[in-house]
């Protein structure tokens, strides 16, 4: 995770996955939450994704568009519907429900 | 009201503690000058009684009488659809919001569009909320209602921890905040908000009572400061929210010693004749039909015609009915009417609650100000309520009305005449009790008028005759008299005998006056003739007196003639004197 944060892209393709993480300064939670997203991103979405990291303590009127209240949000604008995921990210097979990639039936470990 | 707070805070060595004014019309005078400053407040109450109105309106007064810009977290309803709701009311909360007085965010919760995969907290939230407030450097906010995210989130431990930090948060901002919360089941809300915010806690309640629904908000708690500990009622309306904080009122208000006339000369005569006394109350209890309302009528015209405003409730007419009826007796409240002087308010007593009566009064009396107020009747404010509530509903009214020096006039309907109790027992209230009465007697009702007490003045304590003609109400004497209690047309037989009665007595006497008179005249011609054969008499008597002398003197001469004929003759004088007596003694 980068300072300045507004945008870190990790692929310039055109994205088939546009996500967009929310958080608050940089606390452990959220660069938590940034590891298991990147991780999780190029185990299943290699080269489709895109991954946009926006502080809202540096701009904090970005908040009210995606209707962020936790931290940290993962919002994925692309696909269409937007879905929201919010937490640490640290159960891997729910982010992937929560993104779509994977149907919520066909879990590995439940 | 504010004369203990201030005694009080000499008193105590600390400083009180700090007041935000909501601007809500009464609540800052139960609340003893607001909210506390830059702490938060819990509003509470079940759906729909006004929680929500109650924080808008603390942010649109802050924002437009107090220079507070405030800022407006919605969990529940877009920003649009609160301004339209509050549209209604005067709050234009676009416009507030252009003006950079007001923000409004509607923080939205789907819980189906999130998902949760580990740890989180509300630091969105915060962002959000700060953004908001340092955009206008808000003084005040509301959250209505922080509970909806317990809908959004299934972490329960993390909200309530977020919660509590969040009003510590806001605490330390120093913003005053006001946190509405919805009426859970034996709780003050459904997810104990009320843990977290405990320096004031204000209930909002919305009760049906006979059908009727009465808004009342109580102040449960208020830490570090004293409050008004009463259910106060309160009304929404084209102004907001109205709380009236009627149970505070004393007994300190001003006696006047001006005296005004009751509209009807022959009442005002009773009244020790100058009238009632200015800022006093009175009432005019009466059965069905005596005559109350018109009583109350000619108190608002005397007091139109002063030039005073007035103020008229009625509870059973409709103002057109009512003017129509008032005219029949000679009144013309119209007049007054047009010329903005009197304002005619009806309303069912069942419309609303009694309380919402009260309010509406008040408020009412505040635009107005009047100098005369009516309320016809009060008895059917009582309606199915307990009597207790329109005794406190009455005192509160008289009591409010003296305090702004209106004279104020009552009607009560009594089932039973003659009784001198109300239904509500609300002699010792009123200053002057008029009691209007019917009573039947030979075919026909007649009305009575009389005064059961007035304080501080030489009252007549003779019962009237109440007439009401063409030209308005006129009071005449009752017959009181051997017959008894007279009224109407047995007076007016019983007066009319007596004036045949007295008629008669007239020409018995002067028949008796001219036979005497005769009489006295034959005795006086009696008297002349008896005097004239007197005096006859009394001549004859002296003529005889004359005859002997003469009689007497010629027979001296005669003798002495003789004498001197027989001596010397005398000739002449001795013939004429012969002649005279000779023709006498004939």
């Amino acid at each position: 995770m980068k300072n300045g944060t507004v945008k870190v892209k990790i692929s310039k393709k055109e994205a088939a996955y546009d996500l967009r993480l929310y958080v608050a300064g940089q606390t452990p939670r959220s660069l938590h939450a940034f590891a298991n997203l990147k991780r999780i991103c190029e185990e299943h979405l290699a080269g489709r994704y895109r991954i946009e990291i926006i502080d809202l303590l540096e701009n904090p009127q970005l908040a009210k568009g995606d209707q962020i209240l936790a931290i940290p949000t993962l919002v994925r604008t692309i696909p269409k519907p937007a879905r929201k995921i919010i937490g640490d990210l640290s159960n891997t097979d729910r982010v992937l429900v929560g993104l779509d990639i994977r149907p919520a039936g066909s879990w590995d470990g439940q | 009201m504010t004369t203990p707070a201030r005694t009080r805070k000499k008193e105590s060595s600390q400083p009180e503690l700090a007041k935000c004014a909501t601007g809500i019309a009464g609540f800052d005078e139960i609340a003893f000058g607001g909210v506390p400053r830059g702490r938060p407040t819990l509003v509470c109450g079940s759906a729909g009684c006004g929680k929500t109105l109650f924080g808008l309106e603390f942010l649109v007064r802050g924002a437009r009488d107090y220079g507070e810009p405030g800022v407006c977290i919605s969990f529940e309803e877009p920003g649009p659809d609160l301004a339209a709701n509050v549209r209604s009311l005067g709050f234009d909360l676009a416009m507030l919001e252009k003006d950079r007085k007001l923000v409004i965010d509607y923080i939205q919760i789907e819980k189906d569009q999130i998902a949760e995969t580990g740890e989180y907290d509300l630091e969105g939230l915060f962002v959000r909320i700060g953004h908001a407030i340092d955009s206008v450097k808000a003084k005040r906010i509301l959250l209505d209602t922080p509970e909806a995210l317990f809908a959004g989130l299934s972490d329960q431990g993390v909200l309530r921890s977020e919660l509590r930090r969040l009003f510590i948060w806001l605490k330390n901002k120093g913003v005053t905040a006001i946190i509405t919360g919805e009426q859970g089941d034996g709780k003050l809300t459904r997810h104990g908000l009320e843990e977290y915010i405990s320096d004031c806690v204000v209930l909002l309640d919305q009760r049906v009572d006979h059908s009727v629904v009465t808004r009342r908000l109580r102040i449960m708690k208020y830490r570090g400061s004293r409050h008004g500990t009463n259910e106060y009622p309160f009304l929404i309306d084209e102004q907001g929210i109205s709380v009236l904080p009627v149970t505070s009122v004393g007994l300190a208000h001003a006696a006047f010693e001006e005296r005004i006339s009751s509209g009807i000369p022959g009442l005002d005569e009773m009244l020790s004749g100058k009238g009632y006394f200015r800022g006093s109350s009175i009432l005019v209890s009466g059965t069905a039909g005596s005559g109350k309302t018109s009583v109350a009528a000619s108190f608002l015209v005397s007091a139109c015609e002063r030039g005073e405003p007035a103020l008229y409730f009625t509870f059973e007419e409709s103002p057109e009915q009512l003017l129509r009826n008032i005219r029949s007796i000679g009144l013309n409240l119209d007049r007054w009417r047009k010329q903005g002087l009197l304002f005619v308010r009806a309303a069912r007593p069942s419309a609303f609650g009694l309380e919402m009566h009260l309010v509406q009064m008040h408020q009412l009396i505040r635009e107005l100000n009047p100098r005369a107020v009516v309320l016809d009747p009060i008895s059917s404010l009582l309606g199915d309520a307990a009597q207790h509530d329109v005794k406190t509903m009455v005192l509160r009214m008289v009591d409010h009305l003296k305090h702004t020096g209106a004279t104020a006039l009552f009607t009560t309907l009594m089932d039973s005449p003659g009784l001198e109790t109300t239904d509500i027992n609300l002699s010792s209230l009123v200053d002057t009790w008029i009691q209007l009465k019917n009573i039947e007697t030979d075919g026909e009702r007649n009305r009575l008028v009389q005064i059961l007490k007035s304080r501080g003045m030489a009252h007549s304590n003779q019962v009237r005759e109440f007439n009401l003609s063409d030209n308005g109400i006129e009071l005449n004497p009752v017959y009181l008299g051997s017959a008894g209690v007279l009224t109407g047309s047995a007076r007016i037989q019983q007066e009319a005998r007596e004036r045949q009665q007295e008629a008669a007595r007239k020409q018995e006497l002067q028949r008796r006056q001219s036979v005497l008179q005769r009489a006295l005249r034959t005795l006086d011609t009696q008297i002349h003739a008896l005097r004239a054969e007197r005096e006859a008499q009394e001549r004859e008597l002296a003529a005889i007196g004359t005859e002997e002398t003469t009689y007497r003197a010629a027979l001296n001469e005669e003798r002495q003639t003789l004498s001197v004929s027989r001596h010397r003759p005398t000739e002449t004088k001795q013939n004429g004197t012969a002649n005279k007596s000779g023709s006498k003694r004939i």
